[in-house]
């Protein structure tokens, strides 16, 4: 079965208080789909002003939206999600039209892992609770969760609508207003949300800025009337954003880069059965979505005396992915998101070939025929080397695996750790100990065990060492979004006796 | 013999030239991972912090180009292109509203150019 490409209106404008308005300096910029190279539709190019308007209506909404119940805020929460669930085809066949990825990865992970979170934080605020303490026979202290009042989020491209759905439901469901800036690149899924959900909150609660990072995206971080930033995105950006949350003394959350170890110990092959078979994909998952993900498994480290074996597994199953027509459900690997990472991707597999590394599947661009042949795909890619190579340590962003061989658990921590990032990591092993141990050595802030890219709420997701910090898909994340007011009371009749 | 570590291509330069005429004083930052990243970013010159865990690798048309220690020891052996191919960005590169972007192209150092800059 295969889809084909949605329609658009000629442009869409900003969502601003409630409504779509044009951009303030009346320009707009072209969005393509990386699928094909050609239009979907014009977008605001917006500039500070438009910003400024923003932040004027998520001010003027926040203080009554920051008072409404959580019941309230719950029930409107779980509106969204019925309404993405409702339309899930569509908003999965825009995204895919955008972002280029297949369409069996939007209709079975994006759209219904973006349902999830917002009933997640629906029920998240159901259920907790503020706290209260007696300090004494007459103290109590009691601490009341506040929001922060008006929080910025950027997000980026890979994942266009499940990254507004990890960031926007806990900051509305802590009672913040909202303006959230799309990648440029991915503007779509965002559009068609308000579309749907215009009615569903109160005007300025939710705000989206289209444009461009220097000049929509700065006067965003930077805007001295807002309380919060969260970004998702690469270091120097990030470097740049806590820059300018310095300025305003405003709390920001990031989540960074990543060169992700995915670890195979000899025992996953002491016997060929279903686990086996589960392991080698999991390998292979460095392919999921183009290798646009920042936990990317991009290292393969496998014990020495199953190497020749595995790998042998894992390139056979490399090249049986089916590149062809996104839009088409047997489709397994879509088109990377814009030419430029088209560019750079090929420019890292041509390093990586000049380093020395050995090619064992793929290592070029994959061209496919007819209305795909101005797209941007390239072949799932083996790259056998050592881990100080810059393919190992770099993270490329595509479909591009670096593997290497380890002796001993000792070699595969050396090698797992020695990278700037912490983000994901992979432990497959049949060994009990392994299973804890390993895990607990890894310095990333997401170590799955035995399976590779779950991405479930209530499981929190973060970076450690250049990675970032906050964690998000979980309650935690709900205190990155508020501020804690506590009011310490006294039963206490008589004065202190110091006046 | 001079050595370099990183140059420019004619249609990158004439970009970074453009860029200079409208904003002023410049500096090129090396970004590490993630979406966007692994790309050469321009900003005006006091937009960035810099200190000494930035290592100047050379100039381009008068803008100096930097690049963070930790990511400099997996780098220092590859000479760097800056280039210049149509694409979008989502970071706060300057050149991004013009629908292009600044990339790299690596070459491994030779034998030569290591001892001499890195030894």
């Amino acid at each position: 079965m295969s889809y084909s490409k949605p329609t658009f209106k000629e442009k869409y404008g900003n969502f601003i208080n409630g409504k779509f308005v044009d951009p303030v300096g009346g320009a707009y910029f072209e969005n393509n789909s990386p699928i094909d190279n050609t239009l979907i539709a014009k977008y605001a190019r917006s500039q500070k002003e438009d910003v400024d308007n923003a932040v004027a209506a998520a001010n003027a909404a926040q203080e009554a939206w920051g008072n409404t119940s959580a019941a309230h805020r719950a029930a409107l929460l779980n509106k969204v999600a019925d309404i993405i669930e409702a339309n899930l085809e569509e908003f999965a066949l825009v995204e895919t039209c955008d972002n280029g990825k297949a369409i069996r990865e939007t209709l079975n992970a994006d759209i219904p892992l973006s349902i999830d979170h917002w009933r997640y934080f629906a029920a998240v605020i159901r259920a907790e609770e503020g706290s209260a303490t007696e300090l004494d026979a007459n103290t109590l202290s009691m601490n009341i969760k506040e929001p922060l009042g008006i929080v910025a989020q950027i997000i980026p491209w890979n994942f266009p609508l499940l990254m507004l759905s990890w960031k926007l439901p806990p900051a509305l469901a802590a009672g913040n207003c909202v303006i959230l800036k799309p990648a440029e690149q991915t503007p779509s899924t965002a559009t068609l949300l308000m579309e749907k959900i215009a009615e569903v909150f109160p005007p300025g609660v939710v705000n989206i800025i289209h444009g461009f990072g220097p000049e929509a995206g700065k006067p965003l971080a930077s805007h001295s009337g807002v309380n919060k930033v969260a970004f998702t995105g690469e270091t120097t950006t990030g470097q740049l954003i806590m820059q300018y949350a310095s300025k305003n003394l405003n709390p920001v959350t990031m989540e960074l880069g990543g060169k992700s170890p995915n670890i195979f110990f000899n025992s996953v092959m002491d016997e060929d059965d279903a686990f086996l078979d589960k392991a080698i994909e999991g390998a292979v998952l460095f392919a999921f979505n183009q290798g646009e993900v920042c936990t990317c498994p991009s290292r393969i480290l496998v014990q020495e005396d199953i190497y020749d074996k595995f790998m042998e597994r894992v390139v056979a199953r490399t090249k049986a992915i089916n590149q062809t027509n996104p839009y088409d459900v047997n489709c397994m690997m879509g088109a990377q998101a814009s030419n430029d990472q088209y560019e750079k991707i090929l420019s890292y597999i041509k390093i990586g070939k000049d380093e020395g590394a050995k090619v064992l599947a793929g290592g070029e661009a994959c061209k496919l025929d007819g209305e795909f042949a101005n797209g941007y795909y390239i072949q799932p890619t083996i790259l056998e080397g050592h881990n100080k190579m810059r393919v190992f340590q770099e993270e490329i962003f595509g479909p591009v695996v670096a593997v290497t061989k380890f002796k001993d658990e000792a070699e595969a921590l050396e090698i797992a750790n020695d990278t700037l990032y912490g983000l994901g990591a992979g432990v497959w092993t049949r060994d009990a100990h392994q299973l804890y141990q390993i895990p607990r050595a890894i310095k990333a802030g997401r170590v799955w065990v035995n399976c590779y890219h779950a991405y479930p709420a209530h499981a929190p997701f973060g970076g450690y060492k250049k990675s970032g910090f906050g964690r998000e898909t979980h309650l935690m994340m709900m205190n990155h979004y508020r501020q804690t007011k506590n009011m310490l009371i006294s039963y206490d009749k008589n004065k202190l006796g110091f006046f | 013999m001079n050595f370099e570590r990183v140059a420019i291509t004619k249609e990158a330069a004439k970009i970074v030239n453009e860029l200079k005429a409208k904003h002023g004083e410049l500096i090129f930052h090396q970004s590490g991972g993630c979406c966007d990243g692994s790309a050469p970013m321009i900003f005006e010159k006091e937009d960035m912090y810099l200190d000494e865990s930035d290592i100047l690798l050379g100039a381009l048309e008068g803008v100096n180009y930097y690049m963070n220690q930790d990511q400099f020891e997996y780098w220092k052996h590859t000479h760097l292109t800056v280039d210049i191919t149509e694409g979008r960005g989502s970071s706060f590169s300057l050149e991004i509203p013009l629908g292009i972007r600044f990339i790299i192209h690596s070459r491994i150092f030779t034998e030569e150019e290591n001892t001499a800059l890195n030894k």
